[in-house]
C-alpha cells in the first residue's frame, strides 16, 4: 500500500480486488472480501440462533425479566419492528414484511461493520454483489406488494398518476418509469456501495499517509503524520456512524417503497 | 520544477468534476437538516417523526453525490 521508493502512492480501486486464494478460476473463487462475508454470515446465523433459543427458554420458564444478552436481542429486533416497520407500514403490513426488513437491516449492518474491525478492515458491502442482491430483493418485494394489493392498477398508479392532464402523460410517464422502476433499485445499491467504498478509501488514505510521513518523509514533514493519524481515528469513528446509518437508511427506504406501493390511489 | 512552470498542475479533470457534482447535494443536505432543526425547535414533540423524514430526505439528496462518485468507475 504505502510507498517503497520514497514516493507516496494513494490507494486505488484495486484495493477492492484482493488476491483469490481458494478455488481460483471457478465461479466460487474466494478472496479476502468473500471470506469476510462468509464469516459475517456464519456469525449472524449463530447470533440469531442463540437469541431465538434464549427467547424460547425464557418463555418456557415463564421468566419475565430478560437477561442482558436477551435484552440486547429484544432491543435490536424491536428497533426494526417498532420504529421502522410499524411506524411506516402499520402493525398488520409491518409484520407481513418484517422478515425481509430484519434480514436487510442486520445483514447490511453486519457486512458494513467489518470495515472498521481490525484485521478485517474492509466492508463486505464494498463490492457490488451484496448491495445488488439486497436492492433486487427490495425491488421484487415492493413490486410484489403493489401487485398483490392493487393488481395491474399498481402499474397504472405508478406510471399514470391521477390528477394530471392527459397530454402531460407524454412527459410524466417516462419520468415516473425512470424514477420508480430504474432509479430506485440503482440508487439503493449505489448508495450503500459508494458509502462503503469512499469510507474505505478515506481510511486507507489516512493511514497510508501516516505510514509515509512517519517512515519515509524527512524533517518537518514527519509532524504531518500526527495529523493524518488523528484524522484516521476520527474517520474510523465516523465510519461506525455511517455503517449503522446506512443499514437504517437502506431498511427505511425499502419500507417506504413498500408503503408507497401499498398506498391507495388518490 | 522551474519558475516558468510553477502553475502547472497534473492529474485528472474528473476530480474537478466530482467537486462540482458535490456542490448541489452538499447544499441540499444542508437545507434538509437546517429545516428539520427549525421544525424541531418549533415543535419539539414531533422530533422523532421529523428525524425519520430528515434521513429520507438526506438519503435521496445524497444519492446524486454518490452517483457522481460512481461515474468514473462506470465510464473509465
Amino acid at each position: 500500500m504505502a510507498a517503497e521508493d520514497g514516493q507516496f502512492s494513494p490507494p486505488t480501486i484495486y484495493e477492492f480486488y484482493p488476491e483469490v486464494f481458494l478455488f481460483e478460476g471457478t465461479p466460487f473463487a474466494i478472496n479476502r472480501i468473500m471470506m469476510i462475508r462468509l464469516i459475517v454470515m456464519v456469525l449472524l446465523i449463530v447470533l440469531f440462533w442463540l437469541w431465538a433459543r434464549k427467547f424460547n427458554q425464557s418463555v418456557k420458564a415463564g421468566q419475565v425479566v430478560p437477561g442482558r444478552f436477551q435484552l440486547l436481542g429484544e432491543m435490536a429486533l424491536n428497533f426494526v419492528r417498532k420504529s421502522i416497520a410499524h411506524d411506516q407500514l402499520g402493525e398488520k403490513d409491518g409484520d407481513r414484511f418484517l422478515p425481509l426488513l430484519t434480514t436487510i437491516f442486520f445483514m447490511v449492518l453486519g457486512m458494513n461493520i467489518t470495515g472498521i474491525i481490525p484485521f478485517a478492515n474492509i466492508a463486505g458491502t464494498s463490492v457490488i454483489g451484496i448491495p445488488l442482491v439486497l436492492a433486487a430483493a427490495a425491488y421484487v418485494t415492493f413490486i410484489y406488494a403493489g401487485v398483490k394489493r392493487h393488481g395491474m392498477g399498481f402499474f397504472k398508479n405508478a406510471l399514470f398518476p391521477s390528477g394530471v392532464p392527459v397530454y402531460f402523460y407524454t412527459l410524466v410517464t417516462p419520468i415516473e418509469f425512470l424514477s420508480t422502476f430504474i432509479l430506485r433499485p440503482v440508487t439503493l445499491a449505489l448508495r450503500l456501495l459508494m458509502n462503503m467504498v469512499a469510507g474505505h478509501l478515506l481510511l486507507v488514505l489516512c493511514f497510508s499517509a501516516t505510514h509515509f510521513f512517519f517512515f519515509q518523509a524527512e524533517g518537518i514533514f514527519q509532524f504531518f503524520g500526527a495529523g493524518t493519524l488523528l484524522f484516521g481515528f476520527a474517520f474510523t469513528l465516523f465510519e461506525i456512524l455511517v455503517s449503522v446509518l446506512q443499514a437504517y437508511v437502506f431498511t427505511l427506504l425499502t419500507t417506504v417503497y413498500i408503503q408507497l406501493a401499498l398506498a391507495d390511489e388518490h | 520544477m522551474d519558475a516558468v512552470n510553477i502553475a502547472e498542475l497534473s492529474g485528472n479533470i474528473a476530480v474537478v468534476g466530482y467537486g462540482l457534482a458535490a456542490i448541489g447535494p452538499g447544499i441540499g443536505v444542508g437545507l434538509v437538516v437546517s429545516k428539520t432543526i427549525e421544525s424541531i425547535a418549533r415543535q419539539p414533540e414531533l422530533a422523532g417523526r421529523l428525524q425519520v423524514t430528515m434521513w429520507l430526505g438526506i438519503a435521496f439528496t445524497e444519492a446524486l453525490a454518490l452517483i457522481g462518485l460512481a461515474t468514473p468507475f462506470i465510464f473509465a
